[in-house]
């Protein structure tokens, strides 16, 4: 197609336009976070991590988030394997639903685990705590709901990619003798490896952001239940400088944690393509 | 990160996917199951995995959220009903309702500008853009309201206050939901054929014509369900807006504020009613995308 001087005048006003928008909604918010945190220098910022709230914070936010990605990824290719490799009666339905948890509003993930595992009220929380074992307001419930919000992000990556390898090769293992094991992890799991990495990294940044479902379940006491990100909301909504400090370096620092995983996401997918 | 649209010469590796369906992953995207032809009926040993996976989907999803249509229900109709028609319950709903209308028509516009200018235009800096993109995707909603506030709150370098008026209902709204068109329309607009702008272009039409009659009509599935999306991740926000907000009821609050306030004051029939009307709403979400999916697969 030709190109006129209108049609450029359009296209740079598109380019200018798109650019300006990202810049007052994500860049320029985003770099200023950065500027903020090391406002006062290095000194301030170490300072407010070596806070053992802080610590303490970060230890269990990594933890429930490390438990509620083993769990996401072992129920995620189970889920997947059986969606895509069998039939059975609601596998059209199952398949719907698994993508629930990314339309649900973390807050009614909050309320809706409350319900049946609160050891007070709820429908199993009365029991499994005579059990000995408290859901809410413990690490259980934090492990449940990071689990709950990153559900569907391992399905979503290994669905495709299963689809589009087909059973060839799988039944060429099965038909020489290999078990089921075998076949899995000789065949299957090498060939999904990339999706599988895939979506447990997304897994990992949203186990780490979750906020409104932990709030719920966990009450957010300081050195007991409080994650990273509700420290965040803590310390932002205290007075004093320190206070505002700490918010701002835990914040930078899942600010980090997000954009070093959406990088390494971004840069995976060439090696994808080379792994074929 | 939205892997189908990761940097724009990176193909999917699943094979084109149709309009509007997209296989690969991120925000707006869904995946389609393949025929039965290549699946096989339950052997005894995948049966034992389909329960032992349903028992813990049931454990942490469905009984839990069949728990809030219930809870919302114990009261009888009456009270289900005064909960969500009592008038902070109602200004909520209409404020995130609007707000959420408002963003999602934005997001329209420019979601497909944006996935336009990334496809067809080349310029230093764009893979940059491809990353800005996917950063309220993966940025901790929290962390989200903490970054609005740096330039749209108190001391920004703007000199404007927005915090706790409508405008930051506004901006987290649109922070938050950014990424969904732009990733569902992207792919569709990287499998879209320029030969047939092309012939449009050779037949007489101005390149207004062609996108409104040709570029169009192939993106409306995409546009549509990552509208979709965006109205739907909208309306359940809450994290961005905590900070942001002030949550002032009758002025800024939105729903999921509204229900953390009653589970926090212990009401938790009026937390379910409201709750549930978010459930729906995301239910009727889920079912119209995947009927559309469907729908758009049989005809592409």
């Amino acid at each position: 197609m030709h190109d006129t001087a209108a049609h450029r005048v359009i296209r740079w006003a598109l380019r200018l336009i798109v650019i300006g928008y990202l810049f007052f909604l994500v860049i320029w918010p985003v770099g200023l976070v950065a500027v903020k945190t090391f406002a006062g220098g290095l000194a301030p910022v170490i300072n407010a991590l070596r806070q053992p709230e802080v610590i303490f914070a970060f230890e269990l936010t990594l933890s429930a988030a490390f438990w509620a990605v083993v769990i996401n990824t072992i129920f995620g290719v189970g889920i997947s394997l059986l969606l895509v490799r069998y039939t059975f009666p609601g596998r059209r339905a199952l398949n719907a639903m698994v993508d629930l948890p990314l339309s649900v509003s973390p807050v009614v993930v909050g309320l809706a685990l409350v319900l049946v595992y609160s050891g007070r009220t709820g429908w199993l929380g009365q029991g499994l705590e005579h059990a000995g074992l408290q859901v809410i307001y413990a690490p259980p419930g934090i492990i449940m709901a990071t689990a709950f919000v990153s559900l569907p992000l391992v399905i979503r990556e290994v669905v495709p990619v299963l689809t589009e390898i087909g059973t060839e090769q799988e039944q060429a293992a099965r038909s020489l003798g290999a078990s089921g094991l075998q076949t899995f992890g000789r065949i299957t799991l090498p060939a999904i490896r990339w999706g599988l990495i895939y979506g447990v990294v997304l897994s990992l940044a949203r186990s780490l952001g979750e906020f409104g479902a932990v709030k719920i379940v966990s009450g957010g006491v300081a050195m007991r239940t409080q994650t990273a990100t509700l420290l965040v909301e803590e310390r932002y909504q205290q007075f004093g400088l320190v206070n505002s400090i700490t918010a701002y370096t835990a914040a930078f620092i899942l600010a980090l944690i997000a954009v070093l995983a959406l990088i390494i996401v971004t840069s995976l997918r060439p090696g994808k393509e080379a792994s074929q | 990160m939205t892997p189908g649209a990761g940097t724009v010469d990176a193909q999917p590796l699943a094979p084109a996917p149709p309009a509007g369906a997209a296989t690969t992953g991120g925000p707006g995207k869904r995946h389609r199951l393949p025929r039965a032809r290549s699946a096989t009926a339950l052997t005894p040993v995948s049966g034992l995995g389909l329960g032992i996976a349903l028992t813990w989907f049931s454990l942490l999803v469905l009984i839990p959220l069949t728990a809030v249509l219930i809870q919302a229900s114990a009261g009888g109709w009456s009270a289900y009903w005064d909960a969500l028609t009592s008038s902070q319950t109602l200004a909520a709903l209409k404020l995130t309702v609007g707000q959420a209308v408002l963003v999602t028509a934005i997001n329209v516009v420019m979601g497909t500008a944006i996935a336009w200018v990334l496809v067809r235009d080349q310029f230093p800096g764009k893979q940059l853009l491809e990353v800005v993109i996917d950063i309220p995707f993966a940025l901790p909603t929290i962390v989200a309201g903490l970054v609005l506030l740096s330039l749209y709150g108190p001391s920004g370098p703007l000199g404007v206050n927005w915090a706790n008026t409508r405008v930051a209902v506004f901006l987290a709204f649109l922070f938050v939901t950014l990424p969904f068109i732009v990733r569902s329309v992207q792919p569709v607009l990287l499998e879209l054929e320029q030969e047939v702008e092309e012939a449009a272009a050779s037949l007489g039409a101005s390149r207004f014509t062609t996108f409104r009659l040709v570029i169009l009509p192939s993106l409306a599935p995409a546009i549509t369900s990552g509208a979709a999306l965006s109205f739907c991740r909208a309306i359940s926000e809450y994290g961005s807006l905590v900070l942001l907000s002030g949550n002032l009821p009758y002025s800024t609050e939105v729903a999921s504020v509204r229900i953390m306030s009653s589970v926090e004051g212990d009401h938790l029939t009026a937390a379910a009613a409201l709750a549930s009307i978010l459930l729906v709403v995301a239910l009727i979400v889920i079912i119209t995308l995947d009927v559309v999916s469907r729908r758009v697969a049989r005809y592409a």
